[in-house]
């Protein structure tokens, strides 16, 4: 059974809602990327989403493509990415890892041979933010090799394209909580909140939102409809300028610990 | 013109294995001659080019461009808008112009020029920009947006927005900004509202990374407008389609004035669009042969260049499956051209669907070769070329060279180069 699935499985078992904290590989140090993966879980990640570093991220806001820039000029490529997740899948053979990133790194690399060496590494899902379901063929090398690839929604996904959406979702469903680039602030949850519930009529994967949740209070007002919360922007940039690894490690998990008590006391009030 | 090794060279979509046997490779040329016309496909594909590589939150904005487009692209009360606008507003149609004295000292084949240098605001930009402001407006759209290079396409849609009323929002790279500070003046002259991009490069693919993010963010009011044949579907067939008039009018006017086709046409080649605009009426035309030059910089083997088609690789960028120039790893290449216009890391998806059918070469020019056609064509014609187009006219002349005196070779000449004179100045150490 693919991780994702099964954490997913084991999240509804507990009545519990998913963390999922997304950070960019290589930033802020490229030694330190194992030991942080290490310290999201240790902080409450239920999965992790690693994004590859690219140099066009068009659908970044100025927080991640400053960590994708970073991250490039310390050398960071897709083999040191695979290279990290399999050095943590040593240590942590539970915590499912999406990769999430652009196509052509991908495209280069060559999609049989990426699927291979990264289902190969331990990674369990793939996020391509270039790739909608209409060029779905693209990318079936990657579903063919057992990796689940996670589709998006957005507030301006039409009727129709969501009920394929929800059709074809594998893994989870990442609603975008608003239309517009990562890190940027607008959120109303009351319409994410009947966005979430009409996809949660259709999908029979899980739903994830992301987007825009910056702290315990949005994470915890995304819980109450939502599989699981993701958060991106806010914690790439409280890591960013962290002077070694250890200091990293210590701000995620002082970032992440208040969301993760939030979650877990919507849990504990709904029990 | 070797018209049989042509006929072959395109007939049918599939490349010929050397190893197929000679029966198969017959079969195969029964095959019916690719219909150029016939392409985009519905999904915007140009073979195995094209497509819409997009964020989710851009497939609704784009579903809606497509359709809106789609309707008004058989409208006739549009096109006759749009025609009218073409004639009075943007100067159309431009002549075909003998080069003879140029053609004299070259010595070869005739060189014609297209004259799209003698369109307002000075370049083929304007067919594309007066063309999709007409569909924003049809959309209900207030706001426009674009990403500008040498800041032509920003001055072309800042032209079209100040005409209808539009807001304006242009997206410049700063160190574009830097290298043509007058066409930031005039984009604010205009109206316009010109926003450095810093991330990146600082150039024309981060300037449209930019619009895109902006595009994204405010798609209720806002209409994008690309300025050439890449991005995501509709765009190429769109921006394609508005400047292929240049093409059209070339065609007719060939055949008006000199009662035939030319033996070879050619021009330069940045994202493509003026380039796809002269190639498209004639590319069912097989005994025509078609050339695109691209930015060669200091040399195709010094790596820095612009030239994704004659060095590049088939890859993803800017919402579309192209030629690009990265690395090993997919990272985007910085690429180098002195010309700002041609330096960009992809190209238009039909391009790449040209090159591969062998429809269509792709050649490298470098800056020096451009820099020569400048000053050629200054000192023998009296037109002072955009250093875009001097890359074409370059070609011309090399074209020229290999044909006979009596034959024909037509030149895409997209831009005036009063914009680049500074450059020029600058290039040679002199103050000015």
């Amino acid at each position: 059974m693919n991780r994702i699935d099964q954490r997913f499985a084991e999240l509804k078992a507990a009545g519990r809602t998913g963390l999922i904290p997304f950070v960019t590989a290589g930033d802020p140090s490229p030694d330190g990327v194992v030991p942080l993966l290490h310290a999201l879980v240790a902080a409450g990640a239920d999965l992790i989403e690693l994004g590859v570093p690219f140099s066009d991220p068009m659908a970044d806001g100025p927080v991640i493509q400053h960590a994708s820039e970073r991250a490039l000029a310390k050398g960071v490529g897709l083999e040191a990415v695979l290279g990290w997740v399999r050095a943590f899948r040593a240590d942590d053979a539970a915590t499912p890892i999406v990769l999430m990133g652009y196509l052509n790194p991908i495209e280069i690399h060559g999609y049989e041979r990426f699927a291979r060496e990264a289902a190969d590494a331990g990674v369990d899902g793939v996020l391509l933010v270039d790739c909608p379901l209409e060029e779905a063929a693209t990318s079936a090398a990657i579903r063919a090799a057992g990796l689940r690839q996670i589709w998006l929604a957005a507030p301006t996904t039409a009727a129709a394209r969501l009920e394929r959406l929800c059709g074809a979702a594998e893994g989870f469903l990442y609603y975008v909580s608003f239309a517009g680039i990562t890190g940027a602030a607008r959120l109303s949850v009351a319409e994410i909140e009947s966005r979430v519930a009409a996809i949660r009529a259709r999908a029979r994967a899980p739903v994830a939102v992301g987007f825009g949740v910056r702290d315990a209070a949005s994470a915890a007002a995304i819980a109450a409809f939502a599989d699981a919360v993701v958060i991106g922007s806010a914690l790439v940039e409280r890591l960013a300028g962290s002077a070694d690894a250890e200091e990293a490690c210590a701000r995620a998990g002082a970032f992440l610990a208040p969301i993760r008590s939030a979650l877990d006391a919507r849990t504990a009030h709904a029990a | 013109m070797n018209t049989d090794k042509k006929q072959r060279h395109v007939r049918g979509a599939i490349r010929v294995d050397p190893r197929q046997s000679v029966s198969k490779i017959e079969a195969m040329n029964i095959e019916k001659p690719i219909d150029f016309h016939a392409y985009p496909d519905t999904h915007g594909r140009f073979g195995p080019y094209g497509g819409v590589y997009v964020a989710e939150t851009l497939m609704a904005p784009l579903e809606a461009l497509t359709e809106a487009y789609l309707r008004l692209r058989g409208d006739a009360e549009f096109l006759a808008e749009l025609d009218r606008d073409l004639e009075h507003y943007v100067g159309r149609p431009s002549p075909i112009y003998h080069a003879e004295r140029l053609s004299a000292h070259v010595g070869g084949a005739r060189i014609l020029l297209k004259r799209e240098d003698l369109n307002h605001t000075g370049a083929h930009k304007i067919n594309n920009t007066v063309g999709q402001a007409l569909v924003a407006r049809r959309m209900g759209k207030t706001r426009i947006i674009a990403e500008t290079g040498a800041g032509q396409h920003g001055v072309a849609s800042a032209t079209v927005a100040a005409r209808l009323g539009l807001k304006c929002v242009v997206y410049m790279g700063a160190v574009d900004m830097e290298r043509q500070a007058i066409n930031v003046y005039r984009m604010k002259l205009l109206g316009a509202e010109v926003v450095p991009v810093t991330s990146g490069s600082k150039t024309l693919k981060d300037a449209l990374n930019e619009a895109l993010r902006d595009w994204v963010t405010n798609v209720a009011d806002t209409f994008y407008i690309i300025g050439t044949v890449a991005g995501p579907h509709p765009y190429p067939m769109m921006v394609r389609d508005f400047n292929a008039v240049v093409g059209r009018e070339a065609r007719a006017q060939m055949l008006a004035e000199y009662g035939r086709l030319p033996d070879a046409i050619t021009a330069c080649v940045g994202g493509g669009s003026n380039a796809i605009g002269l190639f498209h009426a004639f590319l069912n035309d097989r005994a025509v042969r078609i050339v695109g030059a691209e930015a060669a910089g200091l040399g195709l083997a010094s790596g820095h260049h612009a030239a994704s088609l004659a060095a590049g690789r088939p890859g993803v960028l800017h919402g579309n499956r192209t030629y690009v120039i990265c690395d090993d790893d997919g990272q985007i290449a910085e690429t180098h051209s002195i010309s700002a216009g041609l330096d960009y890391p992809g190209v238009g998806p039909e391009h790449a669907f040209l090159k591969d059918t062998g429809r269509a070469e792709y050649v490298g020019v470098t800056d020096d070769e451009a820099l020569q056609a400048f000053h050629l064509l200054a000192r023998t014609e009296g037109i002072l070329a955009a250093l875009e187009s001097s890359h074409a006219v370059a070609q011309a002349i090399k074209l020229a060279r290999e044909y006979p005196k009596d034959a024909i070779v037509l030149c895409n000449l997209s831009g005036r180069g009063d914009k680049d004179v500074h450059t020029i100045a600058q290039r040679e150490g002199i103050t000015l």
